[in-house]
């Protein structure tokens, strides 16, 4: 039975990776400008934010948990970076605290479902809130502009003269740490152990608290520096930024073939489900495709990735109940 | 449950710490004044000569890139667009995100940089944010002309100015005034704190109000409905619960001043609280008809995106450059010369009562 | 904490304790609003002008129907996130049939919107259900389709309170007895769904199924049939929210209601329903809309940075679940020493 759910599993992984790879071919083939070099640049500065929220959501959901703050926690680290900035602090300095920030206000969430023992869908909307509300109240309404040059345009800019955007650096050496740590670690098996079972995972020495308060701080700092990219990438610094990115995520890792149960899930079909859904949106607004189409995309991928591997298990399973005699329960 | 810092994580925790209490101690570091003028963006082209002589381009790609979409003010502006246009002979296309943010509207600009659109007609979400991709539109070729709501000077080519400030400010501040009988407490419901037109406005209202023939008017508030229906109709009943004696209610915002006529028209205050400011007649003509409303003002929001899409045609065509004091003519609107900065004036507003109201449908 | 249809007779004491948390917990949201109204209006005693006070009434009405709704799905330990498009849709359905046909009267309005809203949550229930989809995944889907929908069907259109006949205005103005129709309809919803819930079978089967959905499995309750009708009343409630929101603001569009699910979530969570299922009631939802309404109110009033009140909101859900995690565990030890008296 276990052998058997991770072959499927891995089916779903590599289902959705072919289903990116052909998205792209066709997309590339039949769009006009898709392929270029330029909309290349510009496809991975649009999904940058959500590639790196993307990362540790992946852990967390595979614990079982959500996070539904992060949107927030990069909205309030753009406003702090922007209110920094105004008090003419060194943006040397401002980085370093907006990650620090994003680690803290990932240990409150962590603090409110670890220790006191809270179900962490209702702590992360509160704090989902909070943490927007104080961007508010750091920044008002008011925009932050101005940013340093040199940071804006490496951002925005190329490796050398490839066409390769400086950021997907980022990506590409966060997705490795995430990615071997998930899948080779012993930090990676205690995550799926305790999304699979919490008790099983204790019995067997994990300290399910410990693992999770620590993703949840992972998950603060990463989107801390999702915020400081952003600003940086807009040269503006707003309390509103990001906000309604925590569904894009969320849609993106269960699209990936994450388990919202936990204990199941695999960091490459995670990033093909970022790609998928940015490249989706990306040829559709190329091809003069309305914005609404695009939420409605996004809504109709979202519950397909999950319920099309619940009917295709349905059907096989009933296959096979006609071949064999019925399972005992 | 307690929770111990485990070494391998608490290390970087700790050299982030560090690293930046070093860097704010050395006092060292790229601060906001330390790099002011450093805005990193490109020289204006100024080599090329405007031609006043040069034929405008037929098909040409003008592409309007409003605020958001599915706003009436806007569908009116962008349907002023649509028929110059039609007349320029171009290709006319309409683009935009439904909330009005500033990063959304960065993709669509590199959207259309990507089809090769000769003309972009912006109005900005947030004036620095779509600067660097409207540069690298104009690195590529394409014009960009901003209404509505300015960009950054330095990434667009012209911005058509619907009015100007000091003209809407001064007729603000006279329809107030005549509304509360010269004396007596008004209050400012205006869009979101940071509005660049509005905050503008206010601003000469204020200087306005400070002349001694306005000395009986007292501005007692400046309220924000964020341009958000709902919260200006809850802004506008905050306003009127703070301050009983409250005469005159200025909105100058399409939205605030309907929501704001809605709330007072069907409440206790109709009749004695005066609404005004910019409103649309076709939202605003039942409160004009049930006397809520005596008087608002606005421009012809369909001749400020008509008056962009020749802008952007001349600009295309080699007729203007954007530098001051080049002329071009703009179809049924006439001729219109380019101010300072790159600004083209629309005209004076239009004030609206009960008397002239059906002669418009906008 | 969790209350199944235990036999009153046997378990009396043990009922009453549980009543008496619950009260004290929707207590608790009574206090803290008497406090917040008594400094506002002695700050500003117009807060309590009959205009203020028919403003918050008005303003909780719509929240307070969706919380309603959203409670019974909570109660059965689901989540239903695409309330707030379901308002738009069902608001802007309302008003094209209201702006096409003047002569629809109140009532067929009504009816109308919470059939569209039925069928959006009927639809999410099936899913839920039939596709073992989880409700979260499920609604967060679905809060994208049909905000999608709306938009793809509104275009750039806006109706406005010129284009909707006066009844239907007045409608959402005008009052019986002092009250608001709106107000009336929102407790007429409060008091039916609480009834129901209290005191009648399939009221405590929803319960039973948010406490252990295994247990009412076994139990015999019909746990899919009665999930998919829980998302259904969200689904109606938040179409007849759509109906009262076009006939108060007057003036619709495909964004109405655009972010409301938070608001209803914060106000049901802070009312006291837990979200893991189970427990709470519909009357605690209700004082959550109430509450959060009156802070929004007061915060203009007293002048205070409006950029405050989401932080507020935040900070109350995380204060309303610790507290009831902490009463959850006194509860649980003090059943733990009476039932080893009992047994």
């Amino acid at each position: 039975m276990s052998t058997d759910r991770l072959g499927r599993f891995a089916n779903w992984n590599v289902a959705i990776i072919a289903v990116t790879v052909v998205v792209l071919i066709v997309a590339a083939a039949t769009v006009d400008n898709f392929g270029t070099a330029q909309n290349f640049g510009f496809l991975i500065l649009d999904l940058l934010p959500i590639a790196l929220v993307a990362l540790p959501m992946t852990l967390v959901i595979v614990t079982g948990e959500i996070d539904l703050s992060v949107a927030s926690t990069l909205g309030l680290s753009s406003a702090v970076m922007g209110y920094l900035w105004n008090q003419n602090q060194p943006i040397e300095t401002i980085i370093p605290l907006c990650l620090l920030l994003g680690a803290v206000l990932g240990a409150i969430n962590g603090f409110f479902v670890t220790v006191l023992g809270l179900p962490s869908l209702a702590v992360t909307i509160g704090t989902l809130a909070l943490y927007r509300g104080l961007a508010f109240v750091v920044l008002g309404d008011g925009a932050v502009a101005d940013f340093p040059a040199l940071y804006t345009d490496w951002v925005t800019g190329n490796i050398g003269g490839t066409s390769i955007p400086n950021v997907l650096i980022i990506i590409v050496v966060l997705a490795a740490v995430f990615g071997v740590v998930l899948h080779a670690t012993p930090v990676g098996r205690a995550v799926f152990a305790i999304g699979t079972s919490e008790q099983a995972a204790r019995f067997a020495g994990v300290r399910p608290g410990r693992v999770k308060f620590w993703l949840y701080v992972v998950s603060g700092l990463v989107s801390g520096l999702a915020g400081v990219l952003w600003t940086l990438r807009y040269s503006s610094a707003r309390a509103d930024n990001g906000a309604g990115l925590e569904l894009a995520v969320v849609a993106a890792v269960l699209l990936g073939g994450v388990s919202i149960f936990g204990g199941k899930g695999a960091l490459p079909g995670v990033i093909a489900g970022v790609v998928l859904l940015a490249s989706l949106q990306n040829a559709l607004r190329l091809s003069d495709v309305s914005n609404e189409a695009l939420n409605v995309v996004t809504g109709v991928l979202l519950i397909v990735s999950v319920l099309a591997p619940n009917l295709a298990n349905a059907v096989r399973s009933s296959l096979q109940r006609r071949r064999h005699r019925p399972e005992p329960l | 449950m307690t929770i111990r810092i485990s070494r391998p994580l608490a290390v970087p925790l700790a050299t982030v710490a560090v690293v930046s209490l070093t860097l704010t101690a050395c006092g060292g570091g790229t601060t906001k004044s330390s790099s002011s003028g450093d805005t990193g963006a490109p020289a204006a082209s100024t080599a090329a000569k405007a031609d006043p002589n040069a034929p405008l381009k037929e098909g040409l790609k003008i592409a309007y890139l409003p605020k958001q979409l599915n706003n009436p003010y806007t569908d009116v502006e962008v349907g002023g667009g649509k028929v110059a246009v039609g007349e320029l002979k171009g290709e006319y296309k309409l683009v935009g995100p439904n909330d009005a943010s500033a990063s959304s509207q960065v993709s669509y600009i590199n959207t259309l940089i990507q089809q090769q659109q000769d003309v972009i007609v912006v109005a900005a979400n947030d004036p620095n944010a779509v600067c660097p991709s409207l540069n690298q539109a104009r690195k590529a070729g394409i014009k960009v002309v901003s209404f509505d709501s300015d960009a950054s000077k330095d990434c667009r080519d012209a911005f058509i100015n619907q009015a100007t400030t000091q003209g809407i400010g001064e007729s603000l501040v006279k329809m107030a005034s005549e509304l509360a009988g010269g004396s007596g407490e008004i209050a400012v419901l205006s869009a979101t704190p940071n509005a660049t037109n509005q905050n503008s406005w206010i601003q000469v209202m204020k200087t306005e109000l400070a002349k001694p023939a306005n000395a009986k008017l007292k501005l007692v508030k400046i309220a924000y409905g964020n341009d958000d229906d709902q919260k200006s109709f809850t802004e506008a009943q905050g306003l009127l619960q703070s301050y009983p004696n409250l005469k005159v209610i200025v909105s100058p915002t399409t939205v605030g001043i309907a929501a704001a006529s809605r709330y007072v028209s069907a409440s206790s205050y109709k009749g004695k609280v005066a609404i005004t400011g910019l409103g649309l007649p076709n939202q605003m003509r039942q409160y004009v008809k049930d006397g809520t409303v005596k008087k608002f003002a606005l421009w012809n929001p369909a001749d400020i995106g008509y008056l962009a899409a020749y802008a952007g045609a001349a600009l295309k065509s080699g007729q203007i450059t954007g530098a001051e004091g080049e002329k071009f003519k703009a179809g049924k609107l006439g001729e219109y010369t380019v101010g300072a900065a790159g600004e083209i004036v629309l005209g004076p507003p239009t004030e609206f009562t009960a008397a002239n109201i059906d002669k418009f449908n906008f | 904490m969790t209350a199944v249809d235990l036999p009153r007779n046997h378990l009396a004491t043990r009922r009453s304790s549980l009543d008496l948390v619950l009260r004290a917990r929707e207590l608790g949201i009574v206090l803290a609003l008497a406090a917040l109204v008594a400094v506002t209006t002695i700050s500003n005693p117009r807060f309590l002008s009959g205009q203020s006070i028919r403003d918050i009434l008005l303003g909780t009405a719509i929240l307070a129907v969706l919380a309603v709704g959203q409670a019974v799905v909570v109660i059965t330990r689901n989540i239903d996130l695409s309330v707030g498009s379901v308002l738009g849709l069902s608001a802007f359905t309302v008003g094209t049939l209201l702006r096409d046909h003047p002569g629809l009267p109140v009532i067929g309005a009504l009816l109308i919107g919470a059939a569209v809203g039925g069928v959006c949550g009927a639809v999410n229930g099936v899913l839920v259900r039939y596709g073992n989809v989880p409700a979260l995944v499920v609604t967060l889907g679905t809060l994208y389709v049909v905000r999608g929908i709306t938009y793809f069907w509104a275009g750039g259109q806006q109706i406005n309170a010129d284009e909707l006949p006066g009844g239907f205005l007045d409608f959402g103005n005008a009052t019986l007895l002092g009250i608001p129709y709106l107000v009336l309809i929102a407790l007429l919803v409060l008091v039916i769904t609480g009834v129901v819930l209290r005191s009648y079978r399939v009221g405590r089967e929803l319960y039973a199924m948010g406490s252990s959905p295994q247990a009412a499995r076994l139990a015999g309750i019909s746990v899919g049939r009665r999930t998919i009708g829980a998302f259904g009343v969200s689904g109606a409630l938040a179409g007849l929210a759509g109906v009262l929101f076009a006939a108060r603001f007057g003036t619709i569009d495909a964004a109405a209601g655009t972010g409301y699910e938070l608001n209803v979530v914060a106000a049901v969570v802070v009312g006291g329903v837990a979200v893991f299922g189970g427990s709470g009631s519909v009357w605690g939802a209700a004082l959550g809309a109430l509450l959060l309404t009156t802070i929004g109110s007061s915060l203009a009033v007293l002048e205070i940075n409006q950029f405050w009140q989401q932080a507020i909101v935040g900070g109350l859900i995380l204060l309303a679940i610790g507290a009831d995690r902490l009463v959850a565990a006194r509860v649980a030890a003090t059943l733990k020493k009476r039932g080893s008296h009992v047994h």
